[in-house]
Order: structure tokens, then sequence, then C-alpha cells
């Protein structure tokens, strides 16, 4: 390993191996040197929303910590005060047993804190060694660099060729680099941000089983954010779980169970998904198989998106979404589906192949077609292209079909706000009304507008892209509650989503997509988890 | 709990941040007061010079008020391509080309005189947008930065008026010997001018009616109907917009005729009320008001009432500075001031945002 220019002295490798020795009769929780990163009575306010209320929270060596909290819980504005994004109203941050100033990145990393983001700073038209040594000082050391990459490969079995263009590689690579370009610093404490979104199920667990090397064998210690109740439960030593800026559980996650924390996280009893086919209430749907003699909600014919002189990004795909049926739509990220949401939605054309909804051919190309035949959207990135952040609740609940709130061009406000107050009511959204700004709203409720809009058009299908991401049990409950109330009634759903959980728990039928391709299709009775992770990986069967 | 820098009473930041457009206010005053202290005036002279030549001596107002109006249009026209989402800054070559169809169709279209009034005034409109339809259109079939194309048309706007004003058949009047400057354009017939009313003293074109008009009625349109709508959201996030078939490229024509329009009828209303170069067009006749109306928008922060009281002030330090030469100083030193002016708008909230920074992190400091 290449010296660090930019290590402080106090993180060097000696000390932290003395430190970790001096743990293994004694055990993390007992006194001793200080633990590596305590916050006491940490507190954020943005405007009125207190994000972090006097939050206590204290790592260990030698321990995965998991931070576990719906959305806007405050566990990211927590990890974005240590790394220094964020600097906090009050409370102090002790590193080492030394009260510190985190004022940026910069200085989190010089105490030895490092951060792995959900979103990858990565330069695609780079390599991977290039990648890894971009924030260096000193000069470039091409040799060095490579060396380390292979190295710190070997050890953590994080293997990945140093010479690679970043842009060539496979999502679960580049979150691979990502990870190295933290470790090659060699911090001390390194956080996690929903780090599984973009993995397969296999690569989730390599990536835990070198975070496991990393605590247990150098004593370092690490945080982990996640949504995720079942990777908490596996992979962590100790749980935190916030509820609306605050901590309301902490223990070793020996002594908790998915029920007892999911109820501290939401603040009530909620429904957890079981994994694996389940008996749905009426004990029928999803058994008879889909009803082949109705005309299909949705179906696309042949359907190719490329690029002149490209791959294909939809490659010959061809569905059927019958009304009343979930078809889940399974995959790793990155393999088409946000293409395809797009296509749905009007956003990319379609270079071959035909859409018809209800039997009738469209043409999804021409602008608000889609939107006109029927296809309802809930688009992977709301912020992309679901909501209007700058409008307020009750315009943006009027986006899908204005005219009938016009006479002769004029907005009736009237009709709008009673409108908008309908919807907020019967889907439950929090604002303080429908003149309330889009961006005070939180992420959840900022979906549920998305979802009142797209049903409240009464669609012919539904086209759901990960729509439960980032969203907490909760909302995530609610969601799960409305698709399937929604099919009930008639409507043909299109569940895409790179989480099998959710595709399992609700899917009548499951296609899987890989590369732009439907690489495989089967009921739900005779799906099992480990041949849809097959297919997401790219096994063809 | 206890750290009072940070928690403070409710509407503080309020507080902070009108004290700070105050203090930035007070220091564009002392500014300009240093700046007419070094070129050696007398920066109280220069105050009375700028509110006599402005509103105080008689018949002034009315002067200001000849101002305010294109100003104000222009202004109004950029506020509507702001909310499209466009960058549109050539507003000076539009009205240019505006003025120019103006005098063009008013030495040319015979009729009676408010039949042919109404032609000057809509063959302005029209000159402008077809200015700033060239941007648009090489922005929505071509994808050309509209950001580039408004500004560079401006010089080929001049160049292009410059060249009609040499030639009889376009733009010049031969017969006009207007002491040293004779490449002007015909002058508007008595009867196609905007009529002038006078009120205490003051003198001033209906046209200002016309704009207030036009500011209400852009300002309801754009809050209140289905096209203002389109075109906000269009503004804030086109594939929202695409999604629910609003296109993009039909709304942002239309703002950005309606931009260049309202450009070109600020010209046709500058030539036809005769507060500029006497009912013709000569070179330089846009004289940077399409460039003080872009600031006018600007300061307005796009909301369209506010147009009103900023074109009035910027419309008062032009006409004030009319009266500068007694005081010993160079009239060009509003233009200064008018800077200042627009940076101590634009300059507070971006101190708040690095004031509140800072305390975080004095906060932070103050724990270690």
């Amino acid at each position: 390993m290449s010296s660090e220019p930019s290590r402080a002295p106090h993180t060097a490798a000696e000390p932290l191996a003395e430190d970790a020795k001096s743990f293994e009769g004694g055990g993390p929780a007992s006194a001793g040197p200080p633990p590596p990163v305590q916050a006491k009575s940490l507190t954020k306010a943005f405007g009125a929303v207190t994000a972090c209320d006097a939050v206590d929270i204290e790592l260990h060596r030698g321990e995965i910590h998991g931070i576990l909290g719906e959305n806007g819980a405050g566990k990211s504005t927590l990890m974005r005060m240590l790394i220094g994004l964020v600097i906090p109203d009050s409370g102090s941050i002790i590193v080492n047993g030394t009260l510190v100033e985190i004022p940026n990145p910069v200085a989190a990393a010089k105490l030895g804190i490092g951060m792995v983001h959900q979103h990858f700073s990565l330069v695609e038209a780079l390599t991977v060694w290039e990648n890894v040594t971009l924030g260096d000082h000193n000069r470039l050391d091409r040799a060095g660099t490579r060396d380390d990459v292979a190295e710190l490969g070997d050890r953590y079995g994080l293997h990945v060729d140093p010479d690679a263009r970043v842009g060539d590689l496979a999502v679960g690579l580049r979150q691979r680099v990502e990870v190295l370009k933290c470790l090659r610093r060699q911090p001390d404490i390194l956080i996690f941000d929903e780090p599984t979104a973009v993995l397969t199920p296999e690569e989730s667990e390599e990536l835990f089983y070198s975070l496991r090397q990393v605590v247990e064998q150098e004593g370092r210690s690490v945080a982990l954010v996640s949504h995720k109740l079942a990777e908490i439960l596996v992979v962590t030593d100790r749980v935190t779980v916030m509820r609306n800026g605050r901590v309301v559980d902490h223990r070793p996650t020996s002594a908790s169970d998915a029920g007892g924390l999911a109820r501290a996280m939401v603040g009530r009893e909620v429904k957890l998904r079981t994994a694996g086919p389940k008996q749905d209430d009426d004990g029928t749907r999803g058994l008879e198989g889909p009803v082949t003699n109705a005309v299909p909600a949705m179906e696309l014919r042949h359907v190719e998106v490329r690029e002149p002189g490209r791959m294909p990004e939809i490659d010959d795909m061809t569905m059927a979404v019958q009304p009343g049926e979930i078809f889940g739509l399974a995959g790793v990220e990155g393999n088409g589906q946000s293409v395809l949401v797009d296509l749905l939605s009007g956003l990319r054309t379609m270079s071959a192949g035909e859409i018809r909804v209800s039997g009738t051919v469209i043409d999804p190309s021409r602008i608000g077609v889609a939107n006109d035949a029927g296809i309802a959207v809930i688009p992977e990135d709301r912020h992309d292209s679901g909501i209007v952040l700058e409008m307020t609740v009750a315009e943006n609940l009027m986006l899908s079909d204005p005219s009938r709130f016009a006479t002769s061009g004029l907005i009736d406000k009237t009709g709008v706000r009673e409108e908008a107050q309908r919807l907020i009511e019967l889907f439950d959204i929090m604002c303080t009304g429908p003149e309330a700004p889009m961006w005070t709203l939180s992420g959840g409720n900022q979906q549920r507008v998305v979802l009142a809009r797209e049903l409240a058009s009464e669609p012919v299908v539904l086209v759901a892209g990960q729509p439960t991401r980032g969203l907490d049990v909760g909302a995530i409950e609610y969601m799960s509650d409305r698709l399937r109330r929604v099919a009930d009634s008639g409507v043909g759903i299109l569940l895409i989503s790179s989480e099998l959980d959710e595709i399992f728990e609700l899917a009548d039928r499951i296609a899987v997509i890989y590369r732009g391709q439907i690489t495989g299709l089967m009921h739900r009775s005779v799906a099992t988890r480990e041949r849809v992770g097959l297919l997401m990986g790219g096994d063809l069967l | 709990m206890t750290d009072s820098t940070v928690l403070r009473f409710p509407g503080a930041r309020f507080a902070e941040l009108s004290l700070l457009y105050v203090a930035c206010g007070l220091g564009a005053l002392v500014l300009s007061g240093l700046l007419v202290e070094v070129v050696g005036a007398d920066w109280g002279d220069v105050g009375n010079a700028l509110l006599d030549g402005s509103v105080r001596r008689p018949g002034r107002w009315g002067g200001t008020i000849g101002v305010a109006v294109p100003l104000a249009v222009v202004a109004l026209g950029t506020v509507v391509s702001t909310r499209a989402g466009l960058v549109n800054i050539g507003q000076e070559g539009q009205l240019y080309v505006g003025a120019a169809a103006a005098t063009y169709v008013g030495a040319h279209v015979p009729g009676p005189g408010p039949s042919s009034l109404l032609a000057v005034l809509v063959a302005g409109t029209l000159g402008g947008a077809l200015w700033a339809g060239l941007a648009g259109a090489l922005r929505f079939w071509r994808k050309v930065p509209e950001v580039l194309t408004t500004l560079l048309l401006v010089s080929v706007a001049a160049n292009l008026v410059g060249y009609g004003l040499k030639n009889s058949w376009l733009l010049l009047d031969p017969e006009a010997k207007v002491g040293n400057r004779n490449l002007v354009s015909p002058q508007l017939s008595s009867d196609t001018r905007l009529p002038r009313i006078t009120l205490w003293g003051n003198e001033f074109a209906v046209s200002v009616f016309l704009a207030l008009g036009l500011i209400v009625l852009v300002g309801w349109m754009l809050s209140r109907t289905l096209w203002g709508y389109r075109l906000t959201v269009v503004g804030s996030n086109q594939r929202v917009a695409r999604r629910f078939g609003i296109s993009e490229s039909t709304q942002g024509m239309i703002a950005m005729l309606a931009s260049g329009g309202s450009a070109g009828l600020a010209g046709a209303i500058m030539l036809a009320s005769g507060d500029f170069a006497n009912y013709r067009v000569v070179p330089g006749f846009s004289v940077n008001i399409g460039w003080v109306g872009l600031l006018v928008a600007l300061v307005a922060r796009d909301r369209a009432l506010a147009i009103i009281p900023v074109a009035v002030v910027f419309a008062g330090l032009r006409t004030g500075s009319g009266f500068l030469a007694s005081t010993g100083i160079e009239r060009r030193v509003t233009d200064v001031v008018q800077g200042l002016i627009v940076l101590s708008l634009l300059v507070p909230p971006a101190i708040m945002f690095i004031r509140e920074r800072r305390r975080a992190l004095a906060a932070a400091r103050s724990r270690v």
C-alpha cells in the first residue's frame, strides 16, 4: 500500500491494529479507548423542519452499525453532518475522544471518515485507476495506484480491472470502484448510503462479505444507511432506528426482530412483506394465470429503441399486460427499465415495433399521446418527469388533463382547489393545503401526489417504475396496498422493480429484463427467487 | 438549544434580509456619492439635478413616463420568455427592427390616421417578433442556444437597419436634412402619431395606458389562463411538460414571439410617441432601451406588476441625467448608478446565503 498523503497521523495503521486487538477481549461497548465517532445531541433544522433533533449516536470499532429510518427521518442529514456536507446547528462530534469540527468532506477525510454515496461520483470517460486516484494530491502515480487497486481487490474480494473504462463497467462493478476509492484512503469510519439499491442479490452479498472483512479483520467501523429491514438484520451488529429526526430505538441487532424494528421506524404496526410466493387474500388472483381471451390493457410487439449507430436500449420486446393483472418486470437497474418508462411516457421514440392500448395502436412518440390513450406512469425519478417542484400541489394534480379545469382557456381556480382538496383527503397527502408548493412535501407525499394524479385520470394501464424506491416502510405498505386495489379495479399494471421482494409480493406474472431484452417470463406460482435472481444477473436458463 | 446565535426569534430571517436590502441600497448610494466626489462634483447638487430632471421641474415627469413606457413593455416581454425557461437577451435588436418596420409602414401605408397608427404599432410588433422568431426557430429546430442567437442578432439588426437608412427604397428619407445627421427615415405624418395629453403641465403620449393595460393583461394571463399554466410547466420541467402533451417548441415559440413582439412594440411606441428622435428612426435609435428593459425585468424578478415601479425608477435616472450637465459631471455617471442599483437588489440574497453558512460554521467552531 503506497502512503496516502491526505491521511492524518492519528489514523496510521499501527495504532489502529492495536486498538482492534485491545477490543478482542472486552468487546466494543466496554470501557477503554474512546469510540471512533461519537455524536452528541446533534441538531439540524432546515427552516421550520428539524431534520435531526438532539441525535446521539456512537459507532464502534469492528462493528457494522445499521441506521434505519423512514424517508425524511433524518438519517441522511445525520450522515451528511458526519461527512461535513451539512453543518449542525448544535451538538458536538467527537472523533477518537477529541471534539472536532467538520466543515467539509476534506476535513472529514483527514479525520478518517469516508463515505460511499448512493449516487456514484465516478467519471465515466476515465479508467478505474484514474477514478481511484482522483482527488489525490502530488503527482499521478499510475503504477502505485494500479497496484493499490489490485491489492485492495485481493484483500477484500473486490476485483476490478484497473485499466477498464468506468463507462464500460456494469453498475455492480462501478459500486466496487466507488468502494475501492473510499477504502484506499484508509478511513477508520466508512459510511455507506443505501449501497444495495443498484445491486443484484448476489452482488449485495459479495459487498457485505467485504464489509464484514473490513470491520472484523481491521477493526474499522462501518455505518450502513438502509431502508431494507432484511439487510439490516442480516448484516449489522448494532442498529439505530430514527423517526422524525429522533433516535427512537438503539440496540444490538441480535436483540431485535423485523417486526419490532418496523414498528419503531413507523411508529405503528405494519404489515411486512413476506418473502416467496404468497397466498392472495382472495386466494384466487394470480393462480388462474392471465385472462387470455381478454384484450390486453397494453401490448408491446417487437419494440425496439435504439439511437442510430448504437446498441439497442430496448431490443425486440414483446409483452402483454392484461386488465387487472400486475405484470412484474424484474431486473437490475440500468438494463433498459428507465428507457421503457420513458418510452411509455412519450419521452423517447421507438425505432421499431408497435404499442397497443386496449387493442388500439398508438404512436407514443407523438407528444402527449401515451397519456391521452390511458397510460398512466409513476416515473422512476419523480423529480425528473413526475412533478414540477416549483408549482403548487393543486397545479401538479391537474397536470394530466388541465383543460378539464378550464373554460375557453380560463382556469377555474375554485374547481382546481376543490379537486385537489378531494385528492389530498382521498390519498392522505400530508401538506398544508392545495396551495402548498410541491417542494415542501416529503418524498413519500410527493409520490402520493403522483399516484393520486395518475389514478384520477382513470387509466387503462399503470406503469409503475420503481414505485417504492426511497420510500419508508409505511409508505411502501401504502403503495403496495394501493397498487393491488388498482389492479383489482381492472387496471393493468406494469410493475418495474429491481427489488425482488416487491416483485414477489405483488406480481401475478414475472418477467426479467436484461440488457433491454426480456430473458424470462414465468407465472409467480412457479417462480423462485433463485431463478429470477440468476436471470437478472444475465444467466440464460 | 442554548445556542442563541442559531436559534433566533421568528421572522429574524426576514428582518435580516430587509436590513440587507436597506444596507445594500445605502451602499449603492454611498458608492454613487463617492464616485461623484471623485469626478469633482458635489453629490448634493447631483442628487438635486437628478430629481429636478426626472420629476421636480415642471413638465419633467411627463418625459420620465415617456421613457418608462418602452422600458416596461420590453420588460413585460422578457417576463414571458423567462417564464417559459428561455433566455432572450436580444431585446435591443428586436426593438430596433420593430422600430424600423414601424417607420417603413408609417411611410408607405396610406390611410386615415387611426388605422395607419394601428398599422405602425402592429408592424413594430411583427418586426420584433420576426427578429426573436429567428432565434426561436434556430433554438427549436436546430437546438442553437437562444442566449447566443438573440445576442448576436442585435449586431445583425443594427447593421441591417443601418443599411436600410442608407437606401431610399427602404428607410432613407433623402429630403430630410436634420443637421449633420442625414441618414434618417421619413417623419411619421402628424395623424399617425400617438396622441399626447397634458396633465398638470406634463405632457405624455397615451401609450402609457396601453403599457399599463398590457402589464395587467399579461400578468393576469400568466396566472389565470391555461396558456400561462402550460408556459410555466414548460419553463419549470420540460420532461413533465412533454409527458402531458405540452409541446416545448410550441410554447417556446409563442413565448419567444411574444417577447420579441413586445420589444418591437416598444420600438414602435418610441417612434410614434415622439419622446425619442422626433418621430423618425435614426442610427442608434434604440438608445439602450432594450438593454435597460432587460435589467428592469431582472430587478422585477419576473413579476409583471413589479415592472411598473422599477421601470419608473430607471426612467427617472435616465431623464434626470439630462440635468447633470449643470453640475459639471458626465451624464454617463447615471449608467454606473443604474448598475449599482441592480447590484444592490441582486446581492442581498447571495449575502444571506453566505452569512447563514458562516454562522453555522461559527456555531460549530464555538463548540469545539
